[in-house]
């Protein structure tokens, strides 16, 4: 049956929600009809997470319809969301890392017995891994997951109650290449089953691939709604952004110098006391940029700490500029000229409560002229301040503000500013553009490149295969704190090679395996 | 379940509110403390007006506000700066005793007929030993992550029970007949006192100290260290900043000033150590330091505020025959009220208009 | 060992009031509260238990009424940081003064007097079990009521679905709100039934155990229950062990004072409180950073459904 012609499983009417002095959404009109992909595409504050936590039920409009299965409806808890078949996977997984799978699959399930039913339900579990074709072993604590299966247990928990919508927001960001076709097949199955599913994301590429429709949203207003087989990459990214969009970057030739990192065999642990880097060795030159591509969670966070001395390295060595540096304090490193921007810019990076000025002296207040002997000089930090927030764009209010009032974007230019403007030898980026918008994004990517034409060294540490396939010099690839291989030149590689040594395929095997095909 | 009013998060915090909420705090507290007078069968407008007769109404009160004022102070300081560092240093009390017994054995041990010199070296003594004692509690949290709460706590009872041995045992004063005391200080021990009153020089010591404070967050290197790890600990690794030498300083430098209470309270006002030395300054203190948002010129204000609630306290005692813990109870409401004030300065009630 | 039966069986009723406390204390952590109000509650709850015994001459209505006392107040605490947002720190400080000085304030008329409290009622067959019997088994009714608690919270806490919200609700509150559970209401409840557990163990002192009432008379017991719940890694039998360790220490410093000693009793007293330190710092060496894994991950931190990310 034509899916146009079947009643829509979720209506959406001029949906409009406020926060304090900020419109989410502006008279939204969504739908999504049985057995279809409709992809809600955006950039970051567009307002496709507010839409989907109104159909949650986190949210409650202040204006505007919904319709379940054609009934007038409404959702004043996540319950009530749950109860009429709208199941939402979240960016953030809504887990209890302590807690078993089937522990979390049934966890404020309404009606469920006093006693835990455990038997009964480890073997739903099975029976639902198998008709979708999402394995996971539903006795094992959840923290025991990677982030793959547990998104996989995620989806699980949805269909257990009996989901015929399935929200799944931004779920590829987490995943190797071949994990997303994973991905791609169970939404196929489901969708085969009669589900519909929302898939949230700003990824062309999929998005071009797996949707039915696609309905764009721009500062919380719908730009348009199209079919998702005929629509190209700089179509959706104009009509995303509101201008045309470049995607080319813009690279001088390398004129790479003397070796400013040496890493020697590092072994490093994480957290938890367990091996997140192996016997890891690397070399970046000054105006040169390593990129270093991998899934989250492969010890990268380690890597980045290990190499700015935040992280003690059990074994090997960590050379700056010829001088040995392993066990040195954090403070050396900073003072060797080593500047770090961690991928969590408002846990590590910044302190929110604190203004610009004062978040500029974090990484300056043993520095002349910003201290003076015990003292520190706030003239001397407000003049830096300012003239940083001036060359790298920051739009603020003035620098006494606290920077959590400032948006994702301007943190980070104020943050790269400050990393930046001190002229570092080797700049150790993590994750730096994500969750940003086009514009900052470009500028971020930008920087890098005018301190790499500098003759700093860079190691860029990202997951956005194209980023870093588009900037790196030399790329290398992580897998479990191990390096698979270190790719020469970017441009002669392919995505499925990359994705391959991401998954552990150590790259002679990965480059023949690829260009078999 | 549809309430005719939302909450919202703030962006900000307008200046005027800084004012508002603790002043709003105190009067809701003293209109519940009001509420609870009376099912007691005692007229609040009576306690009330003695109170406030017996703390401000005349020179000899006030005088008696100020002595009060400078424990207050000087061991405000002390918990707010651990405070600042988010270290829970719940142990002022210990501290303060622990500054005073220092000072008694310095007496007892060493002294010198030279009141400049027995100032100096109840000083030092006194700061080293509330220091250390405070200094070990943060040991135990910056090695092995010990829950400082608990071992500041239960060095307080350690401190008190330590004083009672004291008291009771090698250090007791002959002459005293049968009250278990220290004997009194000599001269030379003692600090000078202003005019007629029991104001000693300590209160030079406490807003010196306050003010040695305030430079000490606002322009020095290490008072933004504090204020980042207290702020971000994360960040504050991030920046090169050593988490445990912070602790262990910062908690050594809260007990010293702590101990230095201690000490002007023996040296300057009691002359010698009795049971119940140390009469909850030091839980009065956390009152003082989150009531003034750990802000060092505004601990000297909170204190005397505070300090006149205590005097009171002792006027109804004597004149209405309500047991000392009855302050207590008010602190706690003071305590409550500022807790829930605060809440305000984050938040704001937006009602939900018909038109929306 | 025949000298040690008395002890033990001393250790036993000496610990019952502590392991109220902590096992209230666990179940509101466990829920992602701290309540540090403790010292302040069992305070009050000891007053409320003596007094309403002392006016109707039944003690389990004293009892009750510890525990209504015990709920109002820690609803205080409950308001104060889960719909306020207020530090649990110092909300957990202010009860433990308010608690404190309330109690004394109230008590102040009730120093002195003596009431019948609840007397010892051995159980028949169990308590003729060598060694056994009479040191477990030869007390008053509260304690056996204490065993039953520990073992149902033991089996509550893993395999009921209340349990499971209970430890998903202290770990990852953001995960219950989205199944569409009040993560509010669920706080509010566990804190304030921990708060009435505390007040029962409480009145277990002024009730049962002494008899009367006396200004402070839990001496920091409060205290070493919060210390308690970290030592017994937030698991009920093991603070069983843990309440009743240092319920013979208590017993046994007694027995020393009594059979006439040279330590001076400031010396003995301060045993509790430096074994609680020990007994801290062994548990954080021995599990260092791990230790983390056993607290639950969402203690002490205010939930809020964020406004937008």
């Amino acid at each position: 049956m034509d899916p146009s012609l079947q009643t829509p499983i979720v209506e959406m009417r001029g949906i409009c929600k406020a926060f304090a002095n900020v419109r989410a959404n502006v008279g939204i009109d969504f739908d999504v009809r049985p057995g279809e992909v409709h992809t809600l595409l955006g950039e970051n504050g567009a307002g496709k997470s507010t839409l989907m936590n109104i159909l949650n039920g986190l949210y409650i409009p202040d204006s505007g319809t919904i319709r379940v299965k054609g009934e007038n409806r409404r959702f004043s808890s996540p319950r009530d969301a749950i109860a009429a078949g709208i199941g939402m996977v979240h960016q953030h997984f809504m887990l209890v890392p302590v807690l078993t799978v089937w522990e979390n699959m049934i966890m404020g399930l309404p009606g469920l017995e006093a006693i835990l039913p455990k038997k009964t339900v480890v073997e739903r579990i099975r029976d639902l891994s198998t008709r979708y074709g999402l394995g996971v072993e539903p006795e094992t604590p959840v923290w025991q997951l990677s982030v793959g299966e547990q998104q996989r247990v995620e989806i699980l928990k949805m269909l257990y109650r009996r989901a015929e919508l399935l929200v799944l927001d931004e779920p590829t960001s987490v995943l190797t290449p071949q994990e997303v076709r994973h991905l791609f097949d169970t939404i196929r199955q489901m969708t085969s089953e009669g589900h519909g599913v929302v898939f949230i994301s700003h990824k062309l590429d999929e998005v071009m691939e797996i949707s039915d429709r696609i309905t764009i949203l721009r500062k919380g207003e719908v730009v348009e709604t199209l079919p998702g087989r005929k629509a190209t990459r700089e179509e959706l990214a104009e009509k995303m952004v509101g201008r045309k969009v470049v995607f080319a970057v813009d690279k001088t030739v390398l004129n790479a110098g003397e070796t400013v990192l040496e890493a020697d065999g590092l072994c490093a642990l994480n957290d938890r006391g367990l091996p997140a880097v192996r016997n890891l060795s690397l070399s970046i030159r000054e105006g040169e940029i390593l990129g270093m591509a991998g899934i989250a969670g492969n010890g990268q966070r380690e890597l980045c700490e290990a190499l700015s001395g935040l992280r003690p390295i059990q074994f090997g060595r960590v050379r700056l500029m010829g001088v040995d540096m392993t066990g040195a304090h954090p403070m050396k490193f900073i003072q060797a000229g080593v500047g770090y921007i961690p991928a969590d810019r408002k846990g590590t990076g910044l302190v929110g409560a604190m203004n610009l000025r004062e978040n500029f002296t974090l990484k300056n207040f043993w520095k002349k002229p910003y201290s003076r002997g015990i003292f520190l000089s706030w003239e001397n930090v407000a003049g830096e301040t300012g003239r940083i927030v001036e060359r790298f764009g920051v739009s603020t209010p003035g620098l006494g503000v606290p920077v959590r009032n400032l948006s994702g974007g301007n943190q980070q230019r104020l943050m790269l500013g400050r990393e930046l403007s001190g002229t570092p030898r080797l700049i150790v980026a993590m994750q730096p553009t994500w969750g940003l918008d086009v514009g900052a994004t470009e500028f971020v990517r930008e920087q890098l490149l005018l301190q790499r034409e500098r003759g700093a060294a860079v190691l860029l540490v990202s997951e956005d295969l194209e980023e870093v396939m588009a900037l790196s010099d030399r790329l290398a690839v992580i897998h479990k704190g191990e390096i698979m291989g270190v790719v020469d030149d970017p441009r002669g590689v392919t995505e499925e090679a990359l994705g391959l040594m991401m998954a552990g395929t150590p790259m002679s095997v990965a480059m023949r395996e690829a260009c078999g095909r | 379940m549809s309430v005719p009013f939302r909450v919202e998060r703030r962006l900000d915090c307008p200046a005027w509110l800084n004012w508002a909420i603790p002043v709003g705090a105190v009067a809701t507290a003293l209109l519940a403390g009001a509420v609870l007078l009376f099912f007691l069968g005692v007229s609040p407008l009576a306690a009330y007006t003695a109170m406030f007769r017996g703390a401000l109404g005349d020179a000899w009160g006030l005088s008696e506000t100020i002595v009060k004022a400078i424990p207050l102070t000087l061991a405000g300081l002390a918990v707010g700066l651990s405070f600042t560092m988010v270290v829970w240093n719940i142990g002022a009390e210990g501290q303060i005793v622990m500054g005073a017994l220092a000072a008694v054995a310095v007496v007892r041990y060493a002294f010198v007929d030279s009141l400049p010199v027995m100032f100096v070296l109840m000083f030092l003594s006194a700061a080293l030993a509330g220091g250390l004692w405070a200094g070990f509690a943060g040991f135990l949290k910056a090695r092995w992550n010990v829950n400082e709460i608990i071992t500041t706590l239960m060095m307080n009872y350690i401190a008190i029970l330590l004083t009672e041995y004291f008291i009771y045992g090698p250090w007791r004063d002959p002459s005293s007949l049968g009250f278990p005391m220290t004997a009194p200080f000599p001269d030379a021990a003692r600090l000078p006192l202003f005019g007629g009153t029991r104001v000693h020089v300590g209160l030079v010591l406490a807003i010196l100290l306050a003010l040695l404070f305030r430079v000490l967050y606002r322009w020095t290197r290490w008072g933004f260290e504090l204020r980042v790890i207290g702020n971000n600990a994360n960040a504050a690794r991030y920046a090169g900043m050593d988490y445990m030498k912070n602790v262990l300083l910062a908690m050594f430098v809260s007990g010293a000033v702590a101990g230095i209470a201690g000490m002007t309270e023996v040296a300057g006002l009691q002359g010698r150590i009795q049971p119940g030395f140390s009469s909850g300054y030091g839980y009065t203190a956390i009152i003082v330091a989150w009531l003034a948002r750990l802000n060092p010129l505004g601990t000297i204000l909170v204190s005397f505020l505070l300090g006149a609630l205590l005097v009171g306290g002792d006027t109804l005692q004597v004149v209405m025959r309500l047991p000392l813990a009855s302050v207590q109870v008010l602190q706690g409401l003071i305590l409550f009220c500022v807790l829930g004030g605060e809440f305000f300065r984050n938040y704001r009630i937006v009602p939900i208009g018909k038109g929306e | 060992m025949e000298i040690l039966i008395p002890i033990l069986s001393a250790a036993i009723r000496s610990g019952t009031p502590i392991l109220y406390a902590t096992l209230g204390e666990i179940l509101t952590e466990k829920a992602g509260v701290l309540n540090l109000g403790l010292e302040g509650l069992m305070l009050l709850g000891a007053f409320s238990g003596f007094s309403v015994t002392m006016a109707t001459g039944n003690p389990w209505l004293g009892l009750a009424a510890a525990v209504i006392a015990g709920m109002a107040v820690s609803a205080i605490h409950a308001f104060l940081c889960v719909s306020m947002g207020a530090n649990q720190v110092v909300s957990g400080l202010a009860i433990t003064m308010f608690g404190t000085g309330l109690s004394a304030l109230l008590g102040k008329a009730y120093v002195g007097e003596t009431i019948q409290g609840i007397g010892v009622m051995p159980i028949p067959l169990l308590g003729k079990i060598p060694i056994l019997g009479p040191v477990l088994f030869n007390h008053d009714p509260l304690v056996y009521v204490s065993y039953v608690l520990v073992g149902f919270l033991c089996w509550f806490i893993a395999s009921t679905r209340w349990g499971l919200t209970l430890r998903a609700v202290g770990e990852n509150p953001r995960a219950v709100d989205s199944a569409g559970l009040n993560v509010s209401r669920l706080r509010y409840a566990y804190t304030m039934v921990g708060g009435g557990l505390a007040a029962l163990g409480g009145a277990y002192l002024s009730v049962v155990y002494t008899q009367m009432w006396v200004e402070m008379m839990t001496a920091g017991r409060g205290w070493i229950a919060v210390a308690l719940v970290i030592f017994g890694i937030w698991n009920p039998l093991r603070a069983a062990f843990g309440s009743y360790l240092f319920g013979g220490v208590g017993a046994l410093q007694l027995r020393i004072q009594a059979a006439g000693t040279t330590i001076p009793a400031p010396l003995l007293l301060m045993l509790p409180y430096v074994l609680t330190i020990v007994v801290l710092v062994a548990i954080s060496i021995k599990k260092g950073k791990g230790i983390l894994l056993g607290a639950p991950a969402a203690l002490g931190q205010s939930f809020h459904r964020e406004e937008r990310d």
